[in-house]
C-alpha cells in the first residue's frame, strides 16, 4: 500500500510558533494543522477567524497560542475581511506577509457562503483555508451542510443527517479560482506541499481540509490521525489539487482511484459513535455518493 | 484657497473621501447612497484617486473589508443606507469594539416594511448604542466637512473609534448645493497622516479580538466610554482648527442659532433644522424669544452644551425624525436624561416626532409648531410631552 516510505519532519520547532497552553480538546487537529502552517509560513502569516472552534482554541486575552497575527471575526466574514486586509497590504506594499483567513464548515459552508463566494469571485489574494470538522463543534455538535450523511449530531438526534455532505471544494473550482485543494490532517507532507504550491500562486487559493473532531464524532481522541487516514483509505475522503483547469490527485489518494484498493467504508465507520446507529441501507447509499464522486473526479482529471 | 463646486449631498461625501485620500473603498449599493460608489469608483477608475475599491456582495462584507483593510494600515471608507446599514449591524459593533478608526456616511432612508426609500433618521438613531460617534450634516457644505473632520477625529489617539456621518436621502444627497472644496496640499497638511492604535500587517505577531474574560471586557468597553468623553473634546478642536483652514465654524457638537437671549429652545438635528432655523427667525422678527440647538453630534451627547444653552429657559421643544416605538423620539429622551444630572426642576420640555416615512415637514409646519408650542408655556399651561405630528 501507500505511504510505507517515512517522510523527512517538516521544517518545524516544536513550540516555536504554534505554542503550549491552547483550549484545544484532546485529539483536536487544529493545533495540529496549524503546526503545517507554521512551517510554511513561520510568524509571518495573519489568520483570520471567524467564530468556530478556533476562536476558543487560540486562547484566551492576554494570551494567545500561535506566536503570528491573529485576528476574529464576526461569524460570517472571514473572507471579507482577508479582502480587506489582502487589498491594504498591496496598497501598503507589504508583500511578506500571507492573508490566511481559517474557518470552520459552518463558517465556510453555511453563515459565510456568501463571502466566501464574493471574495473567490473578486479574486483577492489570500489563501482560505476550511477545516472541516463536519459540524457545529463550538457550539457543541449541530449539524452543518459539510455533516456527512447518516450521521449523528445534536440537531439529527435519532434519524441522523439526511441529506450528503455540501462539497465545498466543487463550488470553489465553479468560480474559476487559481487554485483549489483537498487536504487531511493525516497527510502532513501533502497538505505542507498545497500550502507551498498555494503562496506562490496570486489570488484566491482554497484548501478543504479534512478535520476529524473526536469531541464530536465520538470516537477515542487517540485515533484523530487514524480517522483521517481511514477517510482517505476507504476513498470516502480523496486528496486533490485543481489548478489550470485540471483536478491532479494527489498522492496518498492516487491508490485509491481503484475501488479494489480501498478498505471497506464500514472501517472508517465503526470507528465513530455519530455512525453507531447507521443501517445497511444508509451505508449502501455513502458507498453509492462516493463512487458518483470518484466518477466527478475521473472526469475532470 | 478652496473652489466652489455645485454638487449633490452624495457627490460630497465622495469629495470629501477622496480629497481625505482613502486608500481602499469597500462598499455595496443601495438607494439613496449609491451615488457615493458610483463617483468614487469613477475617481479610483479614473486616477484621480489612488485607491482600491473592493465592490463586494453585501454591506455586511462592506464593513467586514473596510475593517480588515483599516486594520492593516489604509485609510479606510464606506457609505450605505437603511437595511444595508442594519445588515452589516454586526460589524458596526465589531468594528467600534475592535477600536479601529473607520468613517463611513450614511444616506439615511427610511426601515421597511413597507418599502420606502423617502429620508427619516431612523435607520441613523438605531446606531446609537454602536460604539461610533455619530455626526449629522445640515447642508451639503456641512456633510463635506464633517465627512473630512470625520478622519481626523476618527484618528486621534485620544478616540480611536470609528465615525458615521448621516445625511438624508435625496433631500441633501440629490439636490445640488453649492459647495466649497479646500485645497488639497492645504488639507493634506491639516488632516495629516493615517493614525491609529495598532495595526495587523505582520511586522510583529499580534491578535485581535480573542475570548476575554468578564472583567477585561468591561474593561475594554469603559475605556471607549472613556474616549466618548474625550472625543466631545476633540470634536471642538477639529472644529476649531478646520475653521482656520476655511473659515467655516460649526460649533463643535451643536451649532446655535439664537439661543443667547433666548427664553424658548427648538431642537432638531438634519437638513430640517435649516427649516426650523427659517422658521424661527420669522418668529423672533414677531417678537417670540426663540433660538435653535442644531444636534450635529448624537454620540457623544452633548449633555454639557445643551445645558449651557437650557438652562434658565422656560420651554424647549425637541424636534425628532426617529421614533424609539413605545418610548419617544431618542433626541429628546438622551436629552432629558441628560439634563435630568443638573436639575430636578425642568423647562417644559415636549417632543415632535414628525417627518417619519419621509413625510414632508416644511419651515410653516415648524412656524405653526413652535409658536402653539411657546404660545402654550406662556399662557401657563402644559404642552404634551409627546405628539406625532402627522398631517396628510
Amino acid at each position: 500500500m501507500a505511504q510505507t516510505r517515512p517522510k523527512p519532519p517538516l521544517p518545524y520547532r516544536m513550540r516555536d510558533i504554534v505554542l503550549p497552553g491552547d483550549a484545544a480538546c484532546p485529539g483536536c487537529p487544529i493545533p495540529m494543522a496549524w503546526k503545517v502552517l507554521a512551517a510554511v509560513f513561520r510568524e509571518k502569516m495573519i489568520l483570520v477567524i471567524p467564530a468556530c472552534c478556533s476562536s476558543v482554541v487560540v486562547g484566551a486575552y492576554p494570551g494567545n497560542s500561535i506566536k503570528a497575527s491573529v485576528v476574529h471575526v464576526a461569524f460570517a466574514s472571514a473572507a471579507a475581511v482577508a479582502s480587506g486586509i489582502a487589498e491594504a497590504l498591496k496598497k501598503r506594499g507589504v508583500n511578506d506577509v500571507q492573508v490566511i483567513a481559517w474557518a470552520g464548515d459552518g463558517g465556510t459552508a453555511d453563515i459565510g457562503m456568501a463571502s466566501l463566494s464574493g471574495a473567490a469571485e473578486r479574486n483577492h489574494d489570500m489563501i482560505y483555508i476550511m477545516y472541516d470538522n463536519e459540524a457545529y463543534m463550538n457550539t457543541g455538535i449541530q449539524r452543518s451542510s459539510s455533516t456527512p450523511f447518516g450521521a449523528w449530531t445534536t440537531t439529527t438526534p435519532i434519524i441522523g443527517k439526511t441529506e450528503h455532505k455540501k462539497d465545498v471544494a466543487r463550488i470553489m473550482i465553479a468560480h474559476g479560482v487559481p487554485y483549489v485543494a483537498t487536504a487531511s490532517i493525516a497527510y502532513p507532507h501533502d497538505f505542507y506541499a498545497k500550502l507551498q504550491k498555494a503562496r506562490r500562486i496570486r489570488g484566491f487559493k482554497f484548501i478543504h481540509l479534512h478535520a476529524p473532531c473526536p469531541t464530536g464524532w465520538r470516537f477515542d481522541p487517540k485515533y484523530t490521525v487514524e480517522v483521517a487516514k481511514l477517510a482517505v483509505e476507504t476513498g470516502l475522503w480523496i486528496l486533490y489539487e485543481y489548478y489550470d483547469g485540471k483536478i491532479r490527485l494527489s498522492g496518498p489518494s492516487r491508490p485509491y482511484m481503484d475501488p479494489a484498493k480501498r478498505k471497506p467504508i464500514e472501517e472508517y465507520l465503526k470507528l465513530q459513535g455519530r455512525f453507531k446507529k447507521i443501517t445497511p441501507e444508509k451505508i449502501e447509499e455513502i458507498k453509492k455518493y462516493t463512487e458518483m464522486y470518484w466518477d466527478w473526479i475521473k472526469r475532470y482529471m | 484657497m478652496g473652489k466652489v463646486v455645485p454638487i449633490t449631498g452624495n457627490y460630497a461625501v465622495a469629495y470629501a473621501a477622496k480629497m481625505a485620500r482613502v486608500q481602499v473603498v469597500a462598499a455595496y449599493p443601495i438607494t439613496p447612497q449609491t451615488s457615493i460608489v458610483e463617483k468614487l469608483a469613477e475617481f479610483i477608475e479614473s486616477g484621480e484617486l489612488d485607491a482600491v475599491m473592493i465592490r463586494v456582495e453585501s454591506e455586511h462584507s462592506a464593513l467586514a473589508a473596510t475593517f480588515g483593510a483599516a486594520l492593516a494600515g489604509a485609510r479606510a471608507f464606506t457609505a450605505t443606507s437603511s437595511h444595508g446599514l442594519l445588515y452589516m449591524h454586526e460589524w458596526v459593533h465589531w468594528t467600534s469594539r475592535a477600536r479601529v478608526p473607520v468613517v463611513m456616511a450614511i444616506v439615511t432612508r427610511t426601515i421597511g416594511t413597507p418599502w420606502n426609500i423617502w429620508p427619516d433618521h431612523g435607520d441613523f438613531m438605531d446606531q446609537r448604542d454602536t460604539g461610533w460617534i455619530l455626526g449629522f450634516g445640515m447642508d451639503n457644505q456641512e456633510v463635506f466637512d464633517l465627512t473630512v473632520q470625520a478622519f481626523k477625529i476618527s484618528e486621534d489617539p485620544r478616540v480611536y473609534l470609528p465615525v458615521m456621518i448621516g445625511l438624508e436621502g435625496f433631500i441633501l444627497g440629490h439636490t445640488t448645493m453649492p459647495v466649497e472644496l479646500p485645497d488639497q496640499k492645504e488639507l493634506d497638511d491639516w488632516l495629516g497622516p493615517r493614525r491609529q492604535g495598532y495595526v495587523i500587517d505582520g511586522r510583529e505577531p499580534l491578535a485581535i479580538g480573542n475570548l476575554a474574560w468578564p472583567e477585561d471586557t468591561e474593561e475594554m468597553f469603559m475605556d471607549i466610554q472613556k474616549a466618548m468623553e474625550e472625543a466631545k473634546q476633540v470634536i471642538k478642536e477639529v472644529d476649531e482648527s478646520y475653521g482656520k483652514l476655511t473659515g467655516r465654524r460649526y460649533g463643535g457638537l451643536i451649532q446655535c442659532v439664537g439661543c443667547s437671549n433666548a427664553k424658548y429652545i427648538a431642537i432638531a438635528m438634519g437638513a430640517w433644522a435649516g427649516d426650523l432655523i427659517e422658521a424661527v427667525q420669522k418668529l423672533r422678527d414677531e417678537g417670540y424669544p426663540v433660538g435653535v440647538a442644531r444636534i450635529r453630534f448624537v454620540r457623544p451627547f452633548p449633555t454639557e452644551d445643551l445645558w449651557k444653552i437650557i438652562n434658565g429657559v422656560k420651554g424647549v421643544i425637541v424636534f425628532d425624525r426617529a421614533i424609539s416605538f413605545g418610548a419617544w423620539g431618542q433626541i429628546y429622551t438622551d436629552l432629558v436624561a441628560g439634563l435630568a444630572q443638573y436639575t430636578r426642576n425642568l423647562p417644559v420640555i415636549s417632543d415632535i416626532v414628525a417627518g417619519i416615512g419621509g413625510v414632508n415637514v416644511t419651515h410653516t409646519d415648524f412656524y405653526k409648531l413652535v409658536k402653539n408650542f411657546v404660545d402654550i408655556v406662556e399662557k401657563g399651561e402644559q404642552p404634551p410631552v409627546f405628539t406625532w405630528y402627522h398631517k396628510r
